[in-house]
């Protein structure tokens, strides 16, 4: 299972790689906004996204569009772990495809449960 | 203000006067009059909008010494206040970014030493059930007695190491009292350049009144609503409590979401 977590700030992508690899999750690896992100996930084979929604360059609102627009990483599920907290927001992100949505600041309990609920489902 | 409510005073009373000789004048056809009376309206108009301007332009002067915006004023210091307070609301990330980095390589570096004491004392454990169910022979015995030994001793500097690593997170925090301070600082700049502006907004307005300038509200509503463009995101909400389109906490995003068929 290869993750690749997108955030601007280095200290939360090491939080969410850490609470990643007490879930068994060890093969992570970080972009710091969408610009990046987006070739690595298109030259990478990865089998989850987790994005921030507020970054510089491209936002992760803007890099879920892209992938859902994408003919190989459609399938792809996305967590949006952000502090966007409006619920306009969030039915944005819902209609944009994303598969979960954890408002920071959240706990590793919370993003067990929604990492979990997401396989269920891919899988189920 | 009060002089500019007198200037304006004097030149709407002169408005009114001169707008009622000017109807006499022409009624009567004395279009001489009439002109005169329309140049000496212009006259006081103008002297009001260069009082006016003369005054905002004095006031934007004094704000620029004040928050030392420009470099090449000789009042300016080596930086200006705002470049200062962008340095220091720098310096609050770096700090903040610093702390959150030490205390969690601390916490990385404690949980294998209490992962590796575990699972020694795990393993221990079932032994020394087996000696005290007298299932331990003699030799196996002597065995257990060393590797009890280098437990206490692996336990000890295992536990000096965390007690160590729990003080330095500890001390990691200190960025709150420095950060709190610069914060500080920049949000009474802040409020200091808020009032100011505010002013001279205020003298800017009067400038309008004498020149008669409208500004297209709509067009300004419309570019502010831009700004708030959702994919840009708007950050951490800080009176989520108080607002009805934002959610308080992650029940409220479960709930929004399952509503949503989610």
């Amino acid at each position: 299972m290869k993750i690749l977590i997108v955030d601007d700030f280095s200290t939360m992508r090491r939080i969410i790689k850490n609470l990643l690899r007490d879930l068994g999750f060890s093969n992570t690896e970080e972009a710091d906004d969408g610009t990046t992100a987006l070739p690595m996930l298109e030259n990478g084979h990865y089998d989850f996204l987790v994005t921030d929604w507020n970054m510089p360059g491209m936002s992760g609102i803007d890099l879920l569009r892209k992938v859902r627009a994408s003919d190989k990483l459609r399938a792809l599920p996305v967590l949006m772990v952000t502090a966007e907290a409006k619920r306009d927001q969030i039915i944005e992100a819902a209609q944009a495809g994303v598969n979960g949505y954890v408002v920071k600041p959240f706990t590793a309990q919370v993003l067990k449960e929604k990492i979990e609920k997401i396989f269920e489902r891919v899988n189920g | 203000m009060n002089s500019s409510q007198t200037s304006l005073g004097e030149f709407e009373s002169t408005l009114k006067k001169h707008a009622q000789e000017l109807v006499e004048s022409l009624e009567r056809g004395r279009f001489g009059e009439a002109v005169q009376l329309i140049h000496e309206l212009n006259q006081t108009r103008d002297r009001g909008l260069y009082q006016e301007v003369g005054k905002l332009t004095r006031e934007l002067h004094s704000a620029i010494v004040s928050f030392q915006i420009d470099p090449t004023i000789p009042q300016a210091e080596e930086v200006s206040q705002i470049t200062d307070a962008t340095e220091r609301l720098s310096y609050v990330v770096k700090l903040t970014e610093g702390a959150a980095n030490r205390t969690m390589d601390l916490v990385e570096e404690s949980t294998p030493v209490l992962n590796g004491l575990a699972t020694e004392a795990n393993a221990l454990s079932a032994d020394w059930q087996r000696f005290m169910r007298r299932e331990v022979a003699a030799t196996e015995f002597r065995d257990l007695v060393k590797r009890v030994d280098s437990f206490l001793t692996h336990s000890a500097e295992g536990n000096r190491k965390v007690a160590g690593h729990l003080n330095d997170i500890l001390l990691a925090q200190d960025y709150q009292d420095l950060t709190g301070q610069v914060i500080k600082r920049v949000t009474a700049l802040v409020t200091e350049v808020e009032s100011n502006l505010l002013k001279l907004v205020m003298m800017a307005s009067q400038v309008d009144r004498f020149a008669g300038i409208q500004h297209d509200q709509d067009q300004l509503r419309a570019e502010k609503d831009r700004e708030k463009h959702p994919t840009r995101g708007e950050g951490p909400q800080i009176h989520a409590d108080k607002r009805e389109d934002v959610v308080s906490g992650q029940d409220d995003v479960d709930d929004l979401l399952s509503s949503l068929g989610f």
